[in-house]
């Protein structure tokens, strides 16, 4: 009798289980339809990362005071947002706000799954950087709130001043006696990202720029002259040993926080850890190899609108006027520790040499491509530049042929 | 006077008492069971109670949103639910339909999903349908015209129709709807800065009025002349408006979007989903469409997935293959060498030899590229003596690479399988055999190894589908590299089919959901082709014992 009514219980419970499930396939989850109208048009859904999640939940609050619209934070895996947000907003059952990074813009466009942002008049209030990051094809497609660059990290126990080109770099860092003068994240397929201040002090960046300082994927001028300098450059860091590709993120990591090199290219991400290891670290521009200053990329990050949101003038107003505003600029600073997209919210962050050195970066930086073409670029350009610096082969031959597939990829 | 008590008196008395005792224990067995039936019944009725309830909720929001396909299949399968669990007779029916249900949901749906992908363009650029394309391009073309001033605007109503009164820089004072241009008006009332606020016959809304209202009144443009190419006027937040000129206008009845810019006429072009110009550029976004064989064609056609296609299908089966055989031959010698009962602290050993069966795969494979770092890995550093052997950049030490690490994840598992296997072997006739005079290695060949196949071969098997897809190992330790930079294809030396998959449909940030598919079925009809023809063969080696 107990096996028997055991099993019946369990029998049950699965069936609950499953007609859960079946109900959640089919129509549980779009309540915001029908019947619940009125209330959902006056919920406004922001898919937000752990981190920012708990500062938007005050701003959340004030919004809701002040305009009566209730503001539903859901918590997102950053790096999963972009392919979910794609994927749910056809259904309908997207958020109506979501955060994000600006190289995605191209690719969630060519989705139509973004609206555009009136930023109005506060466009004047956004360090220029991060508003043209949001800009694609003239239309602004997010509201930024941070700023994100590599720079110099220096540890000034071994090295007291600040480089000002590649060559004293190396040279303060050989006199240093360490065991690397330098430490430039490379790895088995190479580093584009950490690479390209060098690339853009020849004179090469991967795309020409308009007049209003967009992309144009037209002009791939990563193959000109300078690119072809830029490779012979790569060759002979590469068989100096100044540059390698055993060296990943987590080795060059580890050997500057251990004091084996004055020097480090890399983001705030790993200063915490350096100064948790004892490291007095100052932030310094990346010096330059060749002629030309030497631009890192910039990643902003912010929040962008759906394009099937039923509550545009209320994600408008959200977005510009609470995450547009300097508290909540200057309260997502804190916790993320990037330096924030607003003017007034930079400058008062700036108050932290840290912060204001990274800054300093990434004023004269260049924002990482937003134009879909830049996907295709990955793909060969890091291969590329780990057989360059092995030295796989001739260096401009390697190179040209990059540029040629590159430019295949695009006209494809 | 009492009278005195015979023993046949008592034995009556005695029969009477068990007699009543026996009943009571009947009636009670009786009641318990009566009890235990209610409370079978109870839970049975709130059981299905709560599962027809969320049936009931999920075919009320179905029914709003007339989704007629969905609707049917719920109502049926709750229908037939509660008949099963109802009727007398339908026992194996009470045990199989929770499983029954599942298996649909999440196995003959989601299969059969994949394969109607394989057959669509559904992928970046292609996502949604076409009216949410329109809408979008739409949306997109709308510019705010360069250098142009904000308006001060107050949103009011009347009769359920929403105007703009605007207030331009000038302060001129002006009211405008969606099918009046902007005229000027004398009577409205402002506040201190002299904007405009309300007007007479008129309602003005508050912002949780226009909150409420909000998807009308953002698609609200109020022309700002007569004449449409002066632009719109649209307010992004219901404060302010701003002027907009679209450049792309569409027409519903040709299925065209003309660039008004550039007089560029965009036709509709059905077997691609998008709307092209003559010279073939597409807008983005474009839809879904269903495009037949094209994907597979692609799989097969396209140079960069062709050319490499033969090298990376013959290193997967010899990479599933080999991963197979090392691990079986490493676990079955284990097992069999602590199955001895002469071997003493077994236990121990055998515990530490699970040991990287617990870790994940990939945590292990991560901690493998870092070990095998030629210049500052473990194995150079510290076994090689500072030699520096490119482990995962030399195509064929890579490779050795990848199967030695997988024989390190996967011996575990055979060990495992072997011991259970070996144990069930009855130890008789291991005696029997030595007794003829069989020699350890001929009683090994001859008796335990086609005994232990019998069992093993099918785990052999799904063993060997699984390193077939094992993307997690490649994508962790080498992630398909070294690439040949010369070769002008992303698809490197240790690549298997569904590592290159992942190359070819999913590059930067572009999905081509549709040619994964389409890639995913080719590889599950490879894999069960060999499925088949093994379990053949290990059919025929259990008819042999």
């Amino acid at each position: 009798m107990m096996v028997n009514m055991k099993g019946l219980v369990a029998a049950g419970a699965v069936v609950v289980a499953a007609s859960l499930a079946l109900s959640g396939c089919s129509g549980g989850a779009s309540p915001k339809e029908g019947a619940g109208d009125k209330a959902a048009a006056n919920t406004l859904t922001v898919w937000v990362d752990a981190d920012r999640g708990t500062v938007l939940k005050d701003a959340a609050a004030a919004f809701t005071k002040e305009s009566g619209v209730k503001v539903k934070l859901i918590q997102k895996d950053f790096p999963k947002i972009q392919e979910e947000f794609i994927a749910q907003v056809p259904t309908g059952k997207g958020p109506d706000i979501t955060i994000g990074a600006h190289d995605w813009i191209g690719n969630l466009v060519s989705n139509g799954v973004l609206k555009p942002v009136e930023l109005g008049d506060t466009t004047a209030d956004f360090q220029p950087v991060a508003v043209t990051a949001m800009t694609f094809e003239g239309k602004t497609y997010g509201v930024p709130y941070s700023i994100e660059n590599i720079a110099l990290l220096r540890n000034t126990a071994l090295a007291p001043t600040a480089p000002a080109t590649y060559a004293d770099m190396v040279a303060a860092g050989t006199a240093a006696g360490t065991e690397f003068p330098f430490l430039v994240p490379v790895g088995p397929e190479s580093d584009p990202y950490h690479l390209y201040p060098f690339q853009t002090s020849f004179g090469a960046p991967v795309f020409g720029t308009n007049s209003d300082g967009s992309y144009n994927a037209e002009d791939l001028s990563i193959g000109n002259a300078g690119g072809e300098a830029y490779a012979a450059w790569l060759a002979s860091e590469g068989a100096a040993g100044h540059l390698s590709v055993n060296i990943t993120n987590d080795i060059a990591k580890e050997k500057f926080n251990a004091g084996a090199s004055p020097f480090f290219l890399s983001g705030p991400w790993n200063v915490p850890d350096a100064q948790k290891a004892g490291i007095d670290v100052a932030i310094d521009p990346i010096p330059t190899a060749s002629a030309n200053p030497a631009q890192p990329f910039v990643g902003v990050q912010g929040f962008f609108v759906s394009a099937k949101t039923k509550n545009a003038l209320a994600a408008n107003e959200f977005l510009v006027n609470y995450i547009g505003s300097e508290e909540v600029q200057t309260a997502l600073y804190e916790v993320g520790g990037r330096p924030p997209a607003l003017t007034s919210a930079f400058e008062a962050a700036a108050a932290d040499p840290i912060t204001a050195g990274f800054g300093t970066v990434g004023a004269t930086a260049v924002p990482m491509p937003n134009i879909p073409q830049m996907g295709k670029v990955w793909q060969f350009w890091g291969v590329t530049e780990a057989a360059i610096i092995a030295g796989e082969g001739d260096p401009a031959a390697l190179w040209q042929k990059m540029t040629g597939e590159i430019q295949g990829a695009i006209a494809k | 006077m009492p009278t005195p008590r015979t023993g046949r008196d008592r034995t009556a008395r005695d029969n009477s008492l068990v007699t009543q005792l026996r009943q009571s224990k009947r009636a009670g067995r009786i009641a318990e069971a009566a009890s235990v039936g209610i409370k079978i019944l109870l839970v049975k009725i709130l059981l299905l109670g709560i599962v027809d309830a969320i049936s009931v909720y999920a075919l009320f929001v179905l029914f709003l949103k007339q989704d007629w396909v969905v609707f049917g299949l719920v109502l049926a399968v709750t229908l037939i639910v509660n008949w099963i669990y109802f009727s007398k007779n339908a026992l194996p029916a009470k045990y199989l339909t929770p499983g029954l249900i599942f298996l649909v949901i999440f196995q003959i749906f989601v299969v059969g999903y994949s394969g109607y992908i394989a057959f669509t363009n559904y992928g970046t650029g292609h996502n949604s349908t076409r009216e949410d394309a329109v809408a979008s391009l739409i949306a997109s073309a709308q510019q705010r015209v360069p250098d142009s001033v904000a308006y001060d605007i107050t949103v009011i109503e009347q009769l359920g129709a929403y105007s703009l009164l605007v207030t331009d820089p000038d302060g001129r004072i002006s009211v405008g709807s969606a099918d009046a241009p902007l005229r000027e008006v004398t009577d409205a009332e402002t506040d201190a800065d002299g904007v405009a606020t309300a007007l007479p016959g008129y309602t003005s809304l508050k912002f949780s009025d226009i909150a409420a209202n909000q998807e009308v009144i953002a698609a609200l443009s109020v022309p700002l002349t007569d004449d449409p190419n002066e632009g719109v006027l649209r307010t992004p937040d219901g404060s302010k408006a701003y002027l907009y000129l679209s450049d792309l206008v569409y027409d519903e009845a040709a299925r065209t979007m003309t660039n008004t810019t550039t007089n560029v006429v965009y036709a509709e072009d059905r077997t691609v989903g998008a709307f092209a110009a003559e010279d073939g550029t597409e807008l983005r976004p474009g839809w879904k469409v269903e495009v037949g064989f094209d994907n597979f064609a692609r799989a097969f056609g396209t140079d960069s997935i062709r050319g490499p296609l033969i090298n990376v299908t013959l290193w997967t089966f010899a990479f599933a293959f080999l991963s197979v055989a090392t691990t079986f031959a490493l676990g079955l010698f284990l097992a069999l060498v602590f199955n001895d009962l002469r071997m003493r602290g077994r236990n121990v050993y055998r515990v530490i030899l699970i040991l990287p069966y617990a870790f994940p795969a990939f945590l292990s494979a991560l901690v493998w590229a870092g070990l095998l770092n030629p210049q500052f890995g473990f194995v150079n550093q510290v076994l090689f003596g500072g030699a520096e052997i490119p482990w995962l950049t030399n195509e064929w030490l890579a490779k050795f690479s990848i199967i030695f690490v997988n024989l390190w994840l996967g011996f575990p598992y055979m060990f495992l399988v072997c011991t259970g296997a070996l144990q069930s072997i009855p130890g008789e006739l291991q005696e029997a055999a030595t007794v003829d005079g069989a020699r350890p290695w001929q009683v090994f060949r001859l008796i335990k190894l086609p005994l232990l196949l019998v069992s093993v071969a099918p785990l052999l098997i799904s063993s060997f589908a699984f390193n077939f897809n094992n993307f997690n190992l490649i994508y962790m330790l080498t992630n398909g590299g070294p690439r040949d930079v010369t070769a002008g294809v992303n698809v490197g030396a240790t690549d298997i089919l569904i590592s290159m998959v992942y190359k070819v449909a999913f590059v930067g940030a572009n999905r081509d959901y549709g040619l994964a598919s389409a890639f995913s079925i080719i590889i599950f009809l490879l894999v069960a082709v060999v499925s088949i023809i093994s379990f053949r063969q290990t059919k025929a080696l259990e008819e042999l014992n």
